[in-house]
């Protein structure tokens, strides 16, 4: 175990921890700023993989603490809407092995569709959920998670945001940790199977547990005062309190590192050590409201500082009460599709074709800015399907023909394939078109694979999942594919018959991502060295 | 000399390598024993939008996030980001442009990120070895030679630049505005 002090950022120390926890597997979906906790976990020799989807995560990663393993499950803030049905009836019920959820929220949205704030998911599904600072505290949370987990058999939280994901700071790993008890099934019908008759009594197991964790919480929490003048107390968490502890020195400081439950006869003991308490709390005002809440007169941030991330500066205007408008940040070079990269041709035919374009999540999302100018909706991922489903049942049929819905491969995997499930259920009077751009990559989020591309997440092959054989077998009424290379010319000409046609179709664009090919080119000459090696190794009969 | 918190921005285009420059910047200054901190937006980088990386390192660093107008050091990588973050830099906080490199002495334009780090290495009190260690830390081995020729490139080209900051006003003291760290874009190298 390598016990150096090492300068890690806060997704790499989260995987460190896990791996020095024993993790049996850490599994999750990629997203920014998310997706190098299990490149790294992998990187340092723990199991890691990529599931389709965060739900499907989720659940695997409950079926390991099921059987007895750690799990740890990582994936930005929306993925954890996508993982919410398991988590609210998760927290029901009694994991053996240490879950931890791993929420990266990313306030200020550098690369995301929203900026929620998952802490009141904690709320919400009932579940605790500590915040870390740094990357140390990513560290030492990481590993307290598994053991709050592992005591009070409970899926735990992490919430990261974008600033400590993406942050380096020190790291020394302190702790040998325990390792986890040897899996084996242990059947506990009434704690696992959440039929209404054993889902009452777990509602109540579940408040129970959350009130014993407050009062863990209030005596050997990760609160840290830092005492100072007596005139302003700060209670704050997560980055937003490191940027109060530079802008206001002087201030008594109450840093929370376990946000839900909160801890807080500590707070309410704080607050009335100080004259004043303010709370410096980034995105959603839950904590000031939690505070208010509990009789606790606690002062909070003007609303114009609920959007956009804190920093030294913004905290330095909260606590001078100053609401003036905010100079706006100098506008940079905005990002756009890479030369050669094999969108742009697809997106010059939809804008030329004039085509009402749903689109989706990915690098192709850029496909709505000049010189294409050519998405009209983006909603979340796998929206593309059902949206332009949608539009097509109610716009006239003249502007019905021009809808085309455009998707990425690894979104395709993640949410899509329930959209085709609806197209052919529920098929538009005038058809519909789905464009999948299949790049051979995950590639919005650092390229990695996805069950299109038929590589694990350490780039081993794998099975491998053919789109045009899913949308036969789900009785899609055309699927054709195009190799951009070789067949790109015939795009516009095939997108125009498909949409004159009242019928179901599915056009599978291929061509590698320019920035993943070389890569992909050496996966692909690696897995056959070693299909070699293995057939030579064979006996001969 | 570093009794206070050096705060560096480094900015330029997805691809240029501005993200490996502040990760080779920060494990330097990691080995030469202070405390640092780096942080940067990544997920767009590649697309060749704006990137920028902030890097803090003293006795004890707090924020990640070098605060708009506090930047003592400000290293651009692509002459049309310089004035996008221009904001970030000090009074009397230095501007590192690729200016510094002289033209046509970089055998391979994907080291200019290290000679841009050579150049700022003159000006701070990380010592030569650190650098060294933590670029070779950062790539690959068949990449030493040519990066550490490009780090002496723009090590030497800045020493005839700027002047050290052992020889700059009062010691320590990078808020005390200097004529020579003032002007706008170094002077044309010899």
């Amino acid at each position: 175990m390598d016990l150096e002090r090492q300068l890690l950022n806060g997704d790499e120390a989260v995987a460190l921890a896990a791996l020095h926890a024993g993790v049996a597997l850490g599994t999750g979906y990629p997203g920014t700023p998310s997706t190098e906790i299990l490149e790294y976990l992998d990187y340092l020799g723990g199991r890691a993989q990529w599931s389709p989807n965060e739900k499907v995560a989720l659940e695997v990663g409950l079926g390991v603490a099921f059987a007895g393993g750690r799990a740890l499950v990582t994936m930005k803030h929306v993925g954890l809407n996508v993982a919410a049905d398991p988590l609210f009836t998760a927290t029901y019920t009694d994991v053996d092995g240490g879950l931890v959820i791993v929420s990266a929220d990313d306030p200020g949205m550098a690369s995301s569709q929203n900026e929620q704030d998952n802490r009141h998911y904690a709320r919400a599904a009932v579940a605790p959920m500590l915040e870390p600072r740094d990357s140390q505290e990513a560290y030492d949370h990481t590993l307290a998670a598994f053991e709050i987990s592992e005591r009070w058999k409970i899926p735990v939280i992490l919430r990261l945001t974008t600033r400590i994901c993406h942050s380096k700071t020190l790291v020394t790993p302190r702790r040998h940790v325990p390792p986890p008890p040897a899996p084996g099934f242990r059947r506990d019908v009434p704690a696992r199977v959440m039929i209404p008759a054993y889902a009452k009594p777990a509602h109540h197991r579940l408040r129970a547990k959350m009130a014993e964790i407050a009062a863990w919480n209030e005596a050997n929490g990760f609160n840290r005062i830092l005492p100072g003048s007596r005139e302003l107390g700060i209670v704050g968490s997560g980055i937003a309190a490191v940027h109060a502890l530079e802008a206001a020195p002087d201030a008594s400081h109450l840093t929370i590192g376990m946000t839900w439950p909160l801890p807080l006869e500590t707070i309410r003991q704080f607050a009335a050590s100080v004259d004043r308490v303010l709370v410096i709390e980034e995105g959603d005002p839950i904590l000031f409201e939690s505070l208010r809440a509990a009789g606790i007169p606690a002062e909070g941030k003007p609303e114009m500082y609920r959007f956009g991330e804190l920093n030294v500066p913004r905290v330095r205007r909260i606590l001078a009460g100053d609401t003036s408008p905010e100079a706006p940040p100098p506008k940079g070079k905005p990002p756009e599709l890479c030369q050669g990269c094999s969108h742009r041709d697809v997106f010059e035919v939809l804008r030329d074709m004039d085509c009402i374009v749903s689109g989706d999540i990915g690098c192709y999302t850029l496909g709505v800015l000049p010189p294409f100018s050519a998405m009209d909706t983006c909603v979340c991922m796998g929206a593309s399907i059902g949206v332009g489903l949608g539009m097509r049942h109610t716009l006239p049929p003249d502007e019905a023909r021009r809808v085309v819905s455009v998707i990425g491969d690894s979104t395709f995997v993640h949410s899509g394939i329930t959209g085709l499930a609806e197209m052919v259920y529920n098929p538009p009077e005038t058809g519909h078109v789905v464009v999948i751009l299949d790049n051979g990559t995950t590639a919005m989020t650092g390229q990695q694979e996805n069950p299109g591309t038929g590589r694990s997440l350490n780039h081993d092959p794998t099975g491998k999942i053919d789109f045009e054989a899913l949308g036969r077998a789900m009785g899609i009424q055309n699927v054709h594919s195009l190799n951009r290379f070789t067949d790109g010319h015939l795009l516009e000409e095939l997108l125009k018959t498909l949409l004159e046609k009242p019928e179901t179709s599915l056009v599978v664009v291929r061509q590698p991502c320019v920035l993943a090919a070389p890569k992909i080119r050496f996966y692909e000459k690696a897995a056959l060295e070693k299909m070699s090696h293995a057939c030579a190794a064979m006996p001969a009969d | 000399m570093s009794d206070r918190v050096i705060n560096i921005v480094l900015g330029g285009l997805g691809g240029q390598g501005v993200l490996t420059a502040s990760d080779i910047l920060a494990d330097a200054a990691f080995r030469a024993g202070f405390d640092v901190k780096k942080s940067e937006l990544h997920g767009m980088s590649q697309r060749g939008g704006s990137v920028s990386s902030d890097v803090r390192y003293g006795p004890r660093v707090l924020s990640p996030m070098v605060p708009a107008g506090e930047a003592d050091f400000l290293l651009v990588l692509e002459p049309t980001q310089v004035e996008v973050n221009r904001p970030v830099l000090k009074p009397g906080g230095v501007l590192i442009t690729t200016d510094v490199i002289p033209e046509g002495t970089l055998k391979n334009k994907k080291s200019l990120n290290v000679a841009m780090l050579g150049a700022l290495s003159a000006l701070l009190d990380i010592p030569e070895s650190a650098w060294l260690d933590a670029i070779h830390a950062r790539l690959a081995a068949k990449l030493h030679r040519l990066n550490d020729e490009a780090f002496a490139n723009g090590r030497n080209a800045a020493r005839r630049t700027f002047l050290p900051l052992s020889q700059r006003g009062i010691e320590g003291d990078l808020a005390t505005p200097n004529p020579i760290t003032a002007v706008k874009s170094p002077p044309a190298p010899l």
